[in-house]
């Protein structure tokens, strides 16, 4: 019995040991770095020590007990035959339930508080899940686009937000507005997915059929990360979120930008890209416009992620945030062939060229 | 341990079969469960009909397709049929063998009757263009009346393989007891209809906002 | 002993065909309708498809040991999380629970049988043949991929056949628990011994009882889901299509209304464990007995009003959120309860560290730890940030092993003498413990970590950049431990089935409760005479006295307790009747898979299936209980 304390000492000092060696996690639930988060954690901290204190309690009362009356070779004692103690068993029933009422208050208190209407001055998004990406639509009057049919700016992979400003996110699934503001009912958002970014806030489902919604907020300027949180088949594993915020100043500048329609290249490569982008690729093997839109261009497709601002700096990642933006070779590799990156992608291969596949990069690249 | 097989006397099994602890016929008791669990079961399908109650998005609705005079008579026969049941077991407690017999042929036909008119029913409405898959009416109603439907059928089945077993002497000189429990069986499922209709017909539907 | 059974076999032979008889035997083991024959194949069933699900989380966490490892492809990985959960839920600790109930209800209870042996049979043997056809999907398009909860629409618009599989596979198992259920509800209400009153039934029994309810009142609500699954899947219906109107939370309403049930339904049977062995380990009665045998209950009561704390993140709203993390908190009290009474069974006990007790006190010593990370999931808002991460994972394993996997095995090292006359090494059974708990520690452990620290459940890898993989590795190198645990609970057995050395004494643990009040292993007929009742704890209370003017135990001397009577024993099997074997129930049982595999290719194997399941239960019923 002394060796299994001394077993599980042991396992404790090495795991905080190693601990200490491990790279900072960036979805960490207890690393809040907003209010929404922040109530969560103190919630969770303090309950967290009280279950410490208990685990502690009953696991040292069990060791002690196995302990102190374990049978002793040679000894022969005759236990006392107790049956119970109603009093005492009454006690062990009304301590827990004490503990658990008290702890029910607070926790009662941050539901109703997480709940709330939002602010007045609190910033809309639409959420939309597909598998597997996700998709955000401005919704607010103020954040629609200076061009074409003046559709709300609408994002992918990156959800921009301000700092210190509460969001509060539309978690819909069928009929919300995105990409061109093309609403119905589109067989690609038909499943249940879960929006999470540990940092900012708690979990929130996407539910085909029902529009939940979620408070978030980031205190300051930074990039926080987050994923899918419930299972959407092949590629939840990579289905991933950044959000990034940015101050004042940064925000205005990047809600001006994402008024203005695509940039049109200038250099011949990015231009040969966006030929091939807007026309149907030669041998019938289909075309891009057929899912994706680009501002300002005859790009209006709904299936796939808006590219509008692809380049733009705030955009570090696509296809599910796996994969950096800035990462030539990986959209050279997700050009080629999707499948092979991502089995399961609704993008299919179009057996591009290698020449193409640069060209449309340059024009990728362009677009900030 | 051979001999302990080889040496069994029936009337003595009997005597240990039939001292039960709480006095009640082990099969009883095990049929009452087992009818609260098919509570349980039509409940959580009933509760899925009501939920989905005015949710199709495109028609037949209810009140496009139902013919409630018609499901009332059949309904009616259903009713009936409990009755004949309650005959028979009556029949079957006074040992009345032939009666007994006669009216659980009766109660099955009229089961049979029952089931009968729900495939005519399923059949026009099918003819009118609900089916299975058209809308969430189709897809509840079917799934739900069928459940209800398949319920009856293994009953009738259960009817007749008792008459035949009786008519051919192969029922344990206690029949009453078996024509009591096939008899609670066909009471729930009779109670259940009536459930079900009321759910089902009584309260129909049009399309959402309509009517 | 063939010939004169033969005989008899044929002059009352009344069934549609010659009845089976022989009660040894390779093909005696397909027509048994004795429980403890049952109850044996139920173990073994269970057992290798627990070194199955075993094997598909040795996969799991080979991919998971390191980011961005392509052992197995997304594809297989969804299937084979999918299978683990499966398999370890349905194929393992239910049946193996059942194989406990089996076997001991009848004996802890004093009666010969169970209530209705050939339904017995029969659940056995649709529990194999349902666990047979949900793994035959691998070979016929691949395995459920849509994990254990099975969400909608995922579940209904994946295109692979494996869900398909999912539902039937599920609805044939359901059939198979819910008739045993109330067959062994029925034996314990109805069976019991001569004043084996309800507050004289061990624990187990009681347990047993709550479980059986809560089978028989769960299992309906998923088998509606199932069916309505099916129907989407196959039929073309709308249950779970947002683009007709259907809604997908309908699902996990009618699954966690059974799923939350369920995980009572396979930690009860552990709890009903821990109360027998403590007692006998420490030499003192249960404390509380009649406050656990009611926690039990409350828990079965309660069980049934929790289960939206599986869906705190579905956006059902704060009404519903409230209500449900408070009946969540609710149910940790009569949980609770228990382990402050199996302490106080322990305290100023003599304390005998037998692997039994290892593995009770063990497993007491890990569910105590998934119990507190559950009270932390009535935390609302703190299950917003938890639920559906590792955290979760690390919880229900720590109650699902270290709970019911520590309380089988508990009960296995218990009972071993009791149903093969052989002890189990006791050396080996110190390793096993000892690797079991430091090897669990080490798998689930971290995962709380990890949940925390923002790993997805359900996921086929993550990126270095998570900063996820070391406790990732300290995880993998933990299921490897539990490996080796089982491979020397293999070895243990292998070795005590070769030895060839009976049992000294055949109350080896100097048990409290009647099934040790017959040889080991029992005869067919279970008791020669079956014992009358006096009071809780009845062999004990026949072996030892307490002097009046000490208090001290003074042990009843062996000849004046009638015990074993050689001589009455020779006679008293006489008299006994018995079930005899039958085909019907494995006949029936045959038709179920069958219709699931017409429901998926062809509708004249539905016909044919349907027409087997008919002539199973008519040949059934034509055939009398006992042969005459």
């Amino acid at each position: 019995m002394r060796k299994k304390v001394l077993w599980a000492l042991g396992l404790v000092a090495l795991a905080l040991g190693l601990a200490s060696c491990a790279p900072h996690a960036t979805q960490d639930t207890l690393k809040a770095q907003g209010p929404y988060a922040q109530q969560i954690k103190s919630l969770f901290v303090p309950v967290f020590w009280i279950a410490a204190a208990v685990f502690v309690l009953v696991e040292g009362g069990i060791v002690f007990i196995a302990l102190k009356w374990r049978h002793r070779k040679g000894v022969n004692r005759t236990p006392p035959q107790t049956h119970g103690n109603t009093r005492l068993e009454i006690a062990w029933t009304i301590a827990p339930a004490l503990i658990l009422a008290v702890v029910m208050v607070p926790t009662i208190a941050t539901i109703w508080s997480l709940a709330k209407p939002p602010p007045a001055n609190a910033l809309n998004i639409t959420v939309q899940g597909h598998q597997w990406w996700w998709g955000f639509s401005y919704t607010d009057a103020d954040m629609k686009t200076g061009y074409g049919t003046n559709a709300p700016i609408s994002t992918a992979d990156v959800m921009v937000i301000p700092a210190g400003r509460t969001v509060y996110l539309s978690l819909a699934s069928e009929g919300g507005a995105l990409n061109g503001g093309v609403a119905g009912p589109n067989p690609d958002f038909q499943v249940i997915h879960s929006f999470w970014i540990p940092e900012l806030a708690g979990k929130q489902d996407v539910v085909p059929g029902r529009t939940n919604h979620i408070l978030i907020q980031a205190d300051t300027p930074g990039t926080y990360y987050g994923q899918c949180a419930e299972f959407c088949g092949l590629q939840h594993g990579k289905m991933k979120v950044r959000v990034v915020a940015l101050s004042p100043i940064d925000w205005t500048a990047w809600v001006a930008n994402q008024k203005l329609p695509s940039d049109t290249p200038t250099d011949p490569l990015a231009t040969q890209g966006m030929d091939t982008f807007l026309n149907p690729l030669s041998g019938g093997r289909g075309s891009c416009i057929a899912c994706h839109s680009i501002g300002g261009t005859t790009a209006a497709g709904t299936a796939g992620p808006n590219l509008t601002h692809f380049a733009a700096y705030t955009h570090s990642c696509f296809a599910g945030c796996d994969w950096n933006t800035s990462d030539t070779a990986a959209l050279q590799a997700w050009l080629r062939d999707p499948n092979a990156v991502k089995l399961g992608s609704k993008m299919p291969n179009y057996h591009l060229s290698p020449d193409e596949i640069n060209a449309l990069v340059a024009y990728l690249k362009s677009l900030n | 341990m051979a001999d302990v097989i080889a040496d069994q006397h029936a009337p003595a099994a009997k005597a240990e079969e039939h001292a039960t602890t709480t006095g009640l016929p082990s099969t009883k008791l095990a049929m009452w469960i087992f009818l609260a669990s098919e509570c349980l079961l039509f409940g959580a399908l009933i509760t899925t009909y009501l939920l989905y109650r005015g949710a199709s998005k495109v028609g037949p609705y209810p009140n496009d397709v139902f013919d409630i005079p018609y499901t009332s008579v059949s309904s009616f026969v259903l009713l009936a049929s409990s009755l004949t049941m309650v005959l028979a077991v009556a029949a079957a407690q006074k040992a009345d063998l032939i009666r007994m017999r006669i009216w659980l042929l009766v109660t099955a036909l009229l089961g049979m009757t029952f089931v009968g008119g729900q495939v005519y029913e399923f059949t026009s409405f099918s003819n009118e263009g609900l089916k299975l898959g058209t809308n969430l009416f189709g897809t509840t109603f079917y799934v739900l009346t069928g459940f209800h439907g398949l319920h009856v059928t293994v009953g009738i089945i259960m009817l007749l393989t008792l008459t035949s077993f009786s008519q051919a002497g192969r029922l344990p000189d206690d029949q009453g007891f078996s024509v009591e429990m096939v008899g609670l069986y066909w009471h729930f499922v009779d109670i259940v209809w009536i459930v079900i209709f009321a759910v089902v017909y009584l309260i129909p539907t049009g399309p959402p906002g309509g009517k | 002993m063939e010939g004169p059974m033969a005989s008899v076999i044929e002059e009352g032979g009344r069934g549609l065909i010659r009845r089976p008889s022989a009660t040894t035997g390779f093909w005696s083991w397909f027509t048994t309708v004795d429980h403890k024959k049952i109850g044996l194949m139920y173990g073994g069933s269970s057992f290798i498809f627990f070194l199955i699900g075993g094997l598909e989380a040795l996969i799991i966490r080979s991919q998971l040991a390191g980011p961005d490892q392509h052992l197995v492809t997304a594809a297989q990985y969804d299937q084979i999380f999918t299978m683990h959960g499966l398999t370890m839920v349905f194929l393992f600790v239910m049946p193996m629970s059942a194989a406990f109930f089996n076997y001991l209800i009848p004996l802890m209870i004093g009666a010969r049988d169970v209530a209705f042996p050939r339904l017995n049979a029969f659940s056995f043997w649709a529990f194999i043949l349902g666990g047979l056809f949900l793994y035959s999907s691998w070979f016929l398009g691949g395995a459920p991929n849509g994990g254990w909860f099975g969400y909608p629409p995922n579940s209904t618009t994946d295109p692979s056949i494996g869900m398909t599989f999912y539902t039937l596979g599920l609805l044939i198992t359901g059939i198979a628990s819910s008739v045993g259920a109330v067959n062994l509800a029925v034996t314990i209400i109805n069976m019991r011994a001569k004043g084996m009153t309800l507050f004289r039934m061990p624990i187990f029994i009681w347990m047993g009882l709550v479980v059986q309810f809560l089978l028989a009142f769960s299992l309906p609500i998923i088998t509606v889901a199932l069916v309505e699954m099916l129907f989407d899947r196959r039929f073309g219906t709308h249950f779970f299509d947002p683009t007709a109107g259907g809604d997908p939370i309908l699902w996990q309403h009618l699954f966690w209304l059974f799923g939350h049930p369920e995980v009572y339904i396979l930690v009860l049977p552990a709890f009903g464990i821990f109360s027998e062995i403590l007692p006998v380990f420490s030499r003192k009665p249960l404390f509380g007995y009649q406050f656990v045998a009611f926690s039990g209950i409350a828990i079965g009561f309660i069980g049934f009003g929790v289960w939206a704390h599986h869906m705190f993140a579905a956006g059902l709203g704060p009404v519903a959120n409230t209500a449900f993390g408070v009946s969540t908190a609710i149910i940790a009290v009569p949980t609770g309860v228990k382990i402050f009474n199996w302490m106080a069974t322990m305290a100023q006990g003599d304390l005998h560290f037998d692997s039994p007790m290892l593995f009770a006190v063990g497993g007491i010593a890990m569910f105590v730890i998934g119990g507190l990370s559950g009270v932390t999931h009535s935390i609302v808002p703190a299950d917003y940030q938890q639920t559906d991460t590792y955290y979760i994972v690390a919880h229900f394993h720590y109650v699902l092993f270290g709970g019911a996997v520590f309380g089988l095995f508990a009960g296995m090292y218990y009972w071993w003498p009791k149903v093969f006359g052989k002890m189990l090494s006791e050396r080996l059974g110190k390793v096993h413990f000892w690797l079991f708990v430091v090897g669990m520690n080490l798998t689930f452990g971290p995962m709380h970590i990890l949940g925390l620290q923002g790993m997805i459940r359900r996921t086929y890898t993550y990126p270095a950049t998570l900063g996820l993989t070391f406790y990732n590795q300290v995880a993998s190198v933990g299921s490897f431990t539990i490996a080796i645990a089982m491979l020397v609970f293999i070895v243990n057995v292998l070795k005590t089935a070769r030895h060839p050395k009976g049992l000294e004494n055949e109350d080896p643990w100097d048990a409290r409760t009647i099934e040790w009040m017959t040889s080991c292993p029992p005869p067919v007929h279970n008791f020669d005479e079956v014992p009358e009742v006096h009071s809780l704890d009845e062999f004990w209370h026949r072996k030892y006295t307490t002097d009046e003017r000490t208090g001290e135990l003074i042990r009843i001397p062996a000849g004046a307790a009638p015990e074993h009577d050689p001589g009455h024993e020779a006679a008293a099997g006489h008299a006994i009747h018995l079930p005899s074997p039958s085909f019907w129930p494995l006949v029936a049982a045959t038709g179920l898979p069958l219709l699931g595999y017409g429901i998926l290719y062809s509708w004249y194997l539905v016909g044919a299936a349907a027409f087997i399941i008919l002539v199973g239960f008519i040949g059934w019923a034509l055939e009398p209980s006992v042969a005459e």
